[in-house]
């Protein structure tokens, strides 16, 4: 019994550290700090407690136990309905609109780090029950995978950054060549030309270019700039609001931003980390659609 | 960004004749005046302004 339970806790001690190196707050300020953060920690304590009896079950198979512990990782559903309906509330209210596939890109990190952390305690205590130090060397292992594991794509793996010029022919704005949208009044003109920046994303193939006319993705590229470089808008002030357009014929993506402070450089680098939506990715380019690489054939 | 309602909420111009009817139209004297009360009409209704022609700007909700 002593064996098993030294090696629940070592196994609840890692999904717990595995579920805070996880946990990041940053420039995004979410989880909120404090409270989200807590609630967070809490949850991934209760799921590196069902990861780290599950093995124990097992081996004195207590078949029950087993049981209400397939049960209760079921539960875990509802972080990611949590997370949505919180993200949800908070982006009505938001200058920039993060997107609901961004929101729901978000909830289900949140989801995934959970089953993550049952896994990391799962197999710590696994290595534990046989001896205790293999137990912490297995853990240590599991905790470099998952901090690796946990980021995905970002935009400058599938794209090219460049700056565009804004211009006006008349009332219509360009993006370089892409048209943007018709500005009716004077003084936004005048404000648009002394304030805004503009950036034109290049696909770098086939896949990128559908990924990235998806509307989600180009909303979570505005609301990242606006978030970390701050926006010359205001509620009432539709001409300010940041736009992507997209060059039908070859997928370019035209961004007009309002950030406060003005510099490419930051732009370009925000831009750079935007994280690619899951939901965005796209791959045409693995479906047979009858192109014929080897046309001899 | 789903695609809401789109609605034209006023005109302004200086050629009356041209427009027949649909939102409210304010006539005006000339270009200044044109960009003065669309400027004020797009802020009260935190609507945007769009360039039809020299002459003519219509206030849009989205």
């Amino acid at each position: 019994m002593d064996k098993y339970l030294l090696a629940v806790i070592i196994g609840i001690v890692f999904g717990c550290l595995s579920r805070f190196v996880l946990l990041r707050t940053d420039f995004r300020q979410y989880p909120t700090y404090p409270q989200g953060r807590i609630i967070h920690l809490s949850f991934g304590f209760i799921a590196a407690f069902i990861g780290a009896v599950a093995i124990p079950a097992v081996l004195k198979s207590d078949w029950t136990a087993v049981t209400f512990l397939g049960l209760a990782a079921t539960q875990f559903r509802e972080v990611r309905k949590m997370e949505r309906d919180t993200l949800e509330k908070i982006d009505e209210q938001e200058l920039v609109k993060r997107g609901s596939p961004f929101i729901e890109g978000m909830a289900q990190a949140f989801e995934s780090r959970n089953y993550l952390v049952m896994f990391t305690a799962l197999v710590t205590t696994l290595f534990s029950v046989f001896t205790p130090w293999l137990g912490i060397l297995g853990g240590g292992v599991m905790l470099v995978i998952v901090k690796f594991k946990r980021s995905g794509k970002l935009l400058a793996d599938v794209a090219d950054i460049t700056e565009g010029e804004i211009r006006f022919e008349g009332p219509n704005l360009y993006i370089g060549d892409i048209h943007i949208k018709n500005v009716g009044l004077e003084d936004s003109r005048k404000v648009i030309k002394e304030r805004a920046a503009g950036a034109i994303i290049n696909p770098k193939n086939e896949n990128s270019i559908v990924t990235l006319s998806y509307l989600g993705q180009r909303q979570a590229m505005l609301h990242h700039v606006a978030n970390v470089l701050g926006a010359y808008i205001d509620s009432g002030e539709p001409d300010f609001i940041p736009l992507s357009k997209r060059d039908m014929e070859d997928g370019r993506i035209g961004l007009f931003l309002m950030p406060q402070e003005k510099d490419f450089n930051q732009i370009k680098k925000v831009l750079e980390n935007v994280p690619i939506l899951d939901s965005a990715i796209r791959l045409p380019s693995e479906a047979d659609k009858g192109k014929r690489k080897n046309p001899q054939k | 960004m789903a695609e809401k309602q789109t609605s034209i909420v006023a005109i302004v111009t200086t050629k009356q004749e041209n427009i027949k009817g649909g939102a409210p139209t304010f006539t005006v004297e000339n270009k200044e005046t044109l960009q003065k009360t669309s400027t004020s009409i797009a802020k009260i209704l935190g609507a945007t302004a769009h360039e039809i022609n020299p002459d003519t700007i219509i206030i849009v909700r989205r």
